[in-house]
């Protein structure tokens, strides 16, 4: 009994959330609402998905958050600055969501920096780092620069329309990029942690680290990985949250690294899975994107966003550690 | 015999749930005397340790200290009254961010009755006093975590010594410091005998014991088992009723080996020990047998690529054998069963067959996808080879006995066929008819690979092996065909009286 609560409690939580808002909310069920929600939620989702990788392999990565925010910032420096095409500027934000990646694995694995702290110095480092070239302005087509000229570029179309443009899907116009982008991601993610052998020997690592060096896994090249996709899609996120901007806003994704984190460990509760599952974290995202959307159509003034979704990680997590057997051990 | 006895034990008992750890222990303290404890793994030695100590409360028998009765319900209340543990874990008993002289008075900060605001000066002359009386000579304002373990162990001791005991238990003492640092340890020990302080020293290692042993206690399955007290102690006797000699004939016939498999030529396995030469052949399971830290995991972690040896060389198969990692050694076919499976074998996270699969992943998977459908059989068939009781293959293994959770530790490494199959400590926390079944498997199917099994209990080797080899200060000093056994020859090897002659 208590299993079966554990297990689907928090979907039947999730279920009855919707048919809550969808009795008392006019408009909630729609496709339009179906798919704002996904789109509130799909740059954070991405950022959960990253995180989750390092959460798999026992770590924990702070510096999503400003990865992300680094990457808006060089997307659009790129752009703006440097007079550079779409493809230049999201193969560069790529790169920078790989070196931090690797990075931080460095500083975690080879220097034995604690992962929190490691990663908490990463995200001060990039939240300097990413105002130097600029000198502490944000980026915009037409800005003056320091020396006092005005930047020759500015933010292709191309690029936007990572931001803008919408697919046809039931209706004209509705499934914005960045939630197919957060969809293929999931399952990517979700295929790679429980399909392959390296998301099996990911798992392996988190839990037991010495059984799975004696096992002949290359525990320290795992854990490097798992920084490495962290980055990876972390700076993806950065570059779906910089074309949707159109510019880069130095005082933006204040609020991503808190969000991931919060859907990663939602996660955990989903179908009493007691450890970082891709599934869970989507359904995490998801779950906070309908809560708070929902709430918003009942006219909940907005400074109660941050409240609700702290409760509703609490409550996720009493789940997860208290009334799971598994988390007992 | 000293003096009238200072601590007496009589009786005692302690379980935890339906198991019973020490069945009626009955010991003697005496003052100015230094007693030996002895007990392999599992012999109820820290059960007893923490019962006296505080930490467990005992179910049955009686302790007295002097003429009172003595039931301390936590470790404070057995210092208070006189009785004193330096643990195992050197760390335990001093606090890396303090510096010496802190460390030496700390248990008088948190006292009734203290002054609220810190004293440094007092604290200084207190500290002095202390050290002054152990004959500690180390800087007093030095950080903890500055020193080295003797160091800290020392200044643990005299921490312990600042209560002025009438009982001094030290818990393998010795089992983290070099040589030099353990005669430094042995000298502060024969001071505090001097004092008039009975101490109850536990340790594996024959050097300690035959250094300060004036009385030997054996005990076996939590109960004495063997007192040894004339001089000159029999160390073999001791050594002898703590592994529990038992006269039994192996029930099978010693095979010899087949086509060599392994050789290993002049390994040196640690600083200043003498070169390993061994040979094992095809289809013979070869037993290491020795005391606790005589090195024999650190042989099997050589063996294994974990640690790499410090001269001589391997062949495996014909061919030089060097690895350096463990994927290297399974990779060319060295597979080990690691000693204490809950931390270096069993991924809690995981069920049995995850478990099982755990290293040959790659071969049951294509394109770096999992066969799942080839994972469950392979673990399904492993399952009924080893005759694992479970309800399926996808059980959690919380839910397994230990048993079964080491059947699923050796069937892991039994899916995939082996030149060199290693199992380190394979029946610790093994219940007896478990043991037999993996036993049994083991030389079911030996053909084609070498077995060499490390183990600390003499019965284990005699009852699986075709050949014995004795370890003692990280070399192997004594060979035994299965048959008709020598024991006492054995036996002294364990205890390591041929050590220093012939080798």
């Amino acid at each position: 009994m208590r299993d079966i609560a554990v297990r689907y409690g928090f979907l039947v939580l999730f279920a009855a959330l919707v048919a809550y808002f969808a009795s008392t909310a006019d408009g909630f069920v729609s496709p339009q609402s179906a798919v704002f929600i996904f789109q509130s939620v799909a740059i954070t989702g991405i950022l959960a998905l990253g995180v989750t990788a390092t959460l798999v392999v026992g770590g924990f990565d702070l510096s999503i958050g400003s990865v992300a925010t680094s990457a808006m910032m060089a997307a659009a420096y790129v752009m703006v600055v440097l007079d550079q095409n779409a493809l230049v500027a999201v193969l560069v934000c790529l790169a920078i969501g790989v070196l931090i990646g690797l990075i931080n694995g460095f500083l975690i694995v080879y220097m034995r920096v604690p992962d929190l702290l490691a990663t908490l110095g990463m995200m001060f480092l990039l939240l300097g780092l990413q105002r130097i070239p600029t000198e502490g302005r944000s980026i915009a087509a037409g800005m003056t620069m320091p020396d006092g000229s005005v930047a020759p570029g500015k933010f292709s179309s191309a690029f936007l329309a990572l931001g803008r443009h919408r697919f046809d899907f039931f209706a004209p116009n509705l499934v914005p990029v960045s939630v197919v982008v957060l969809v293929v991601l999931a399952i990517a993610i979700w295929f790679f942690l429980e399909y392959t052998r390296f998301g099996r020997m990911m798992y392996a690592v988190g839990s037991n680290e010495r059984a799975a060096e004696l096992a002949g896994a290359p525990v320290k090249a795992y854990k490097i990985w798992a920084y490495v996709i962290s980055g990876i899609f972390a700076s993806i996120g950065g570059i779906l949250l910089a074309a949707r901007l159109g510019r880069g806003d130095i005082a933006s994704g204040n609020n991503l690294l808190l969000d991931a984190v919060a859907a990663a460990l939602i996660g955990f509760a989903v179908l009493g899975a007691s450890k970082p599952n891709a599934f869970g974290t989507a359904v995490g995202a998801l779950f906070v994107g309908v809560l708070l959307q929902g709430l918003t159509m009942m006219n909940a003034p907005y400074y109660t966003q941050d409240f609700v979704k702290g409760a509703v990680l609490v409550v996720a997590l009493v789940f997860t550690f208290a009334l799971s057997t598994r988390a007992k051990r | 015999m000293a003096a009238e006895a200072v601590f007496r034990i009589a009786d005692l008992k302690k379980s935890f749930g339906s198991i019973q750890v020490l069945g009626g222990v009955s010991l003697d303290l005496h003052p100015g005397e230094v007693t030996v404890l002895m007990g392999a793994n599992g012999a109820g030695k820290s059960t007893l340790v923490k019962v006296i100590s505080g930490v467990h409360s005992r179910d049955g028998g009686a302790m007295t200290l002097g003429a009172a009765d003595f039931a301390p319900k936590t470790p404070a209340e057995a210092i208070r009254a006189g009785v004193v543990t330096v643990h195992q874990n050197i760390n335990d008993g001093v606090v890396a961010a303090l510096d010496v002289g802190t460390n030496l008075t700390l248990d008088r900060l948190s006292g009734k009755g203290q002054p609220v605001f810190l004293n440094p000066r007092r604290i200084k002359r207190e500290a002095r006093a202390v050290a002054e009386r152990m004959g500690l000579d180390i800087d007093l304002a030095a950080s903890i975590g500055d020193l080295t373990l003797a160091d800290r162990q020392m200044v643990a001791i005299a921490r312990a010594m600042a209560h002025e005991p009438k009982v001094l238990i030290l818990d393998e003492p010795t089992s983290s410091l070099s040589s030099a640092e353990a005669n430094r340890l042995f000298a502060l020990v024969d001071r505090l005998k001097s004092h008039g302080v009975a101490i109850l020293y536990i340790s594996h290692r024959m050097s300690d014991i035959r250094r300060l042993a004036d009385r030997i206690v054996s005990l076996r399955d939590g109960q004495i088992v063997g007192t040894f007290d004339k001089k000159p102690l029999d160390y073999e006797g001791a050594v002898n009723a703590m592994l529990g000699r038992k006269v039994h004939q192996s029930a099978f016939d010693a095979r010899p080996g087949g086509n060599t498999i392994f050789t290993a030529d002049n390994l040196v396995i640690a600083d200043g020990a003498k070169p390993i030469s061994l040979s094992l052949g095809d289809g013979e399971i070869v037993a290491i047998t020795g005391l606790v830290g005589v090195g024999k995991t650190a042989l099997a972690e050589t063996l294994f690529g974990m640690r790499q040896p410090l001269g001589g060389s391997m062949t495996l198969n014909g061919c030089s054998y060097s690895p350096r990692t463990p994927a290297e050694a399974i990779g060319a076919g060295a597979f080990l069963v690691a000693k204490d499976r809950s931390e270096s074998g069993i991924v809690g996270a995981f069920n049995i067959y995850e478990n099982m699969s755990l290293p040959f992943l790659k071969r049951i998977s294509a394109f770096g996808v999992l066969r799942r459908r080839a994972e469950r059989a392979i673990a399904r068939r492993q399952i009924g080879e080893l005759g694992i009781v479970c309800r399926s293959e996808k059980d959690e293994m919380s839910t397994l006995s230990g048993g079964n959770q080491q059947k699923v530790m050796v069937a892991r490494w039994m899916a995939q066929p082996s030149s060199l199959f290693m199992l380190d400590e394979p029946f610790q926390g093994v219940d007896i008819a478990a043991r037999r079944d993996i036993a049994a498997k083991l030389r079911a199917n030996a053909a084609g690979r070498a077995t060499l099994i490390f183990v600390t209990e003499i019965d284990e080797a005699v009852e699986t092996a075709d050949r014995i080899l004795v370890m003692s200060e990280h070399t192997i000093v004594g060979e035994h065909r299965n048959e008709r056994i020598d024991m006492d020859r054995l036996l002294a090897e364990v205890a390591g009286q041929t050590a220093r002659g012939a080798a």
